[in-house]
């Protein structure tokens, strides 16, 4: 193991860090992909109560191999299984929990991220892809607090946090917190504040690789995260 | 008496015309009605604008109704997966027009429909390209748009249990669309697992009420999608009961 602080953070520890967040208690909607993660990581003695877009509150983990049964499926469309005290339910139904303000917080991927919070998560506008947006737009706006996890930079560099986004917006001024690879970071009516930042780097590198202006110079601490492969 | 099951899936389909809007129960590929999709490929209605959260997977049920070339359009929120093989062609040859609906507005306007409501304002879409173009509201210092209700001619649904009335259940979360979809067709036809007798479904149980329900048929081994794709299997013509 080596002695010199980590310069960022694994997709795990990231989810790690967005678990810490959540409170006991908290109603969450993990979005596709990277954000599921997040559920192996919640501390214990916290109880948290998993909602998926299509019809599940109080979802468990991954099913073993003997337990698949695809009508019992994420938002992903991947099989998962039910705790004690979840419930089905339709449709209209889960998207009333999702847009009249009654899930607590919503841990969504991004494209781009502007210095107000607007989220772009959803399309880029490339003009041969086919457009797709799902229940993207209605977490945006619904969820009482919207975290995004993401990497830091694209994989060629671009910084994903940025003055104005450039792609279409899935909600304008929706993002709360954004947990990168290097930091943690609050939308804050002042614009971004660095809370936390990878032990390795210093705030100035935090501020090289992003395209918005970053405060929380002096106020800002190390992110502290165990190990994980 | 009122006794809404029909003999058939062929029976079940026959009503639907050319140029029909069907709403289409599922989610991925749990809770779809692939024995009425079939039956629908084999009884030749074109021109169908279809309703459904996805555009089908493989090449089987709703996919393989689009492969069939009797849908003139989509309406769903999420048309790109790992299996919407069929779409994704078609769209790329434009021999099928898409209309994208977010998720939580699709399920809004279907169950608007159902309930007489005619729109409501929502603040999903504001401040993106998809409210363009639309009415606009101000509630509480903060804007919505305006979103028309989404009815349906027919309604094609796949629940688990079901009785004579039409009364319901669904599995797990194979639920998804289903009831507002029964609400917001003309005709509502559905396939259950399991047709049991008045009163054997505990009143508290029943998911969708049968006012909401029109046609009905028993198909007792719904197919599995999923396995269906893992086997690459494609529908064949004239193989529906």
């Amino acid at each position: 193991m080596s002695d010199v602080p980590p310069d960022r953070l694994t997709r795990r520890q990231v989810a790690w860090r967005v678990a810490q967040d959540i409170a006991d208690g908290n109603y969450v909607n993990l979005g596709i992909g990277m954000p599921e993660l997040v559920a192996n990581y919640i501390p214990d003695g916290r109880e948290i109560v998993f909602h998926s877009e299509n019809g599940i509150l109080g979802m468990g983990p991954e099913p073993g191999p003997n337990e698949i049964d695809y009508d019992l499926i994420n938002a992903g469309k991947k099989p998962v299984t039910m705790l004690p005290g979840g419930s089905f339910f339709h449709h209209a139904d889960s998207f009333a929990m999702i847009r009249g303000g009654h899930i607590d917080i919503c841990v969504l991927g991004a494209f781009q991220i502007s210095a107000r919070g607007d989220l772009a998560n959803w399309s880029t506008g490339a003009p041969d892809s086919i457009p797709a947006v799902g229940g993207a737009m209605d977490l945006a706006v619904g969820a009482r607090k919207v975290f995004v996890m993401t990497d830091h930079n694209t994989k060629t560099g671009d910084p994903k946090i940025v003055e104005e986004c450039a792609y279409p917006l899935t909600g304008p001024s929706v993002v709360d917190t954004i947990y990168s690879d290097i930091a943690v970071i609050d939308v804050t009516a002042d614009g971004l504040v660095v809370r936390e930042k990878a032990a390795g780097l210093s705030f100035d590198d935090v501020q090289n690789r992003t395209a918005a202006t970053l405060g929380g110079a002096d106020s800002c601490t190390d992110i502290a995260v165990p190990e994980i492969a | 008496m009122i006794d809404k099951t029909v003999e058939s899936l062929r029976e079940a389909v026959s009503v639907i015309g050319d140029g029909a809007i069907i709403h289409i129960s599922g989610f991925g590929e749990s809770g779809n009605p692939t024995e009425l999709a079939h039956a629908l490929i084999d009884q030749g209605a074109r021109d169908l604008t279809l309703v459904n959260n996805n555009a089908g997977n493989g090449h089987v049920g709703l996919a393989a109704l689009l492969e069939s070339g009797q849908v003139r359009k989509m309406i769903c929120s999420f048309p790109r997966s790992s299996h919407s093989v069929v779409f994704e062609t078609m769209y790329r040859e434009r021999r099928i027009e898409l209309d994208v609906v977010p998720q939580g507005t699709l399920a809004e306007r279907i169950r608007a429909a159902g309930a007489g409501i005619g729109g409501f304002y929502t603040r999903t879409t504001i401040g993106t390209p998809l409210a363009e173009g639309k009415e606009r509201r101000i509630y509480n210092g903060q804007e919505y748009v305006l979103e028309d209700p989404l009815p349906a001619d027919f309604a094609l649904v796949k629940a688990d249990f079901a009785d004579r009335w039409g009364n319901l259940t669904f599995r797990l979360s194979a639920r998804n669309f289903g009831p507002i979809m029964c609400m917001a067709a003309d005709t509502t036809i559905v396939q259950a697992r399991k047709i049991v007798p008045l009163g054997d479904i505990p009143p508290e149980h029943v998911v969708t009420p049968g006012i909401f329900v029109d046609r009905l048929v028993e198909v007792p081994n719904p197919m599995s999608e999923r396995e269906m794709i893992e086997n690459d299997v494609h529908y064949t013509p004239g193989g529906a009961t």
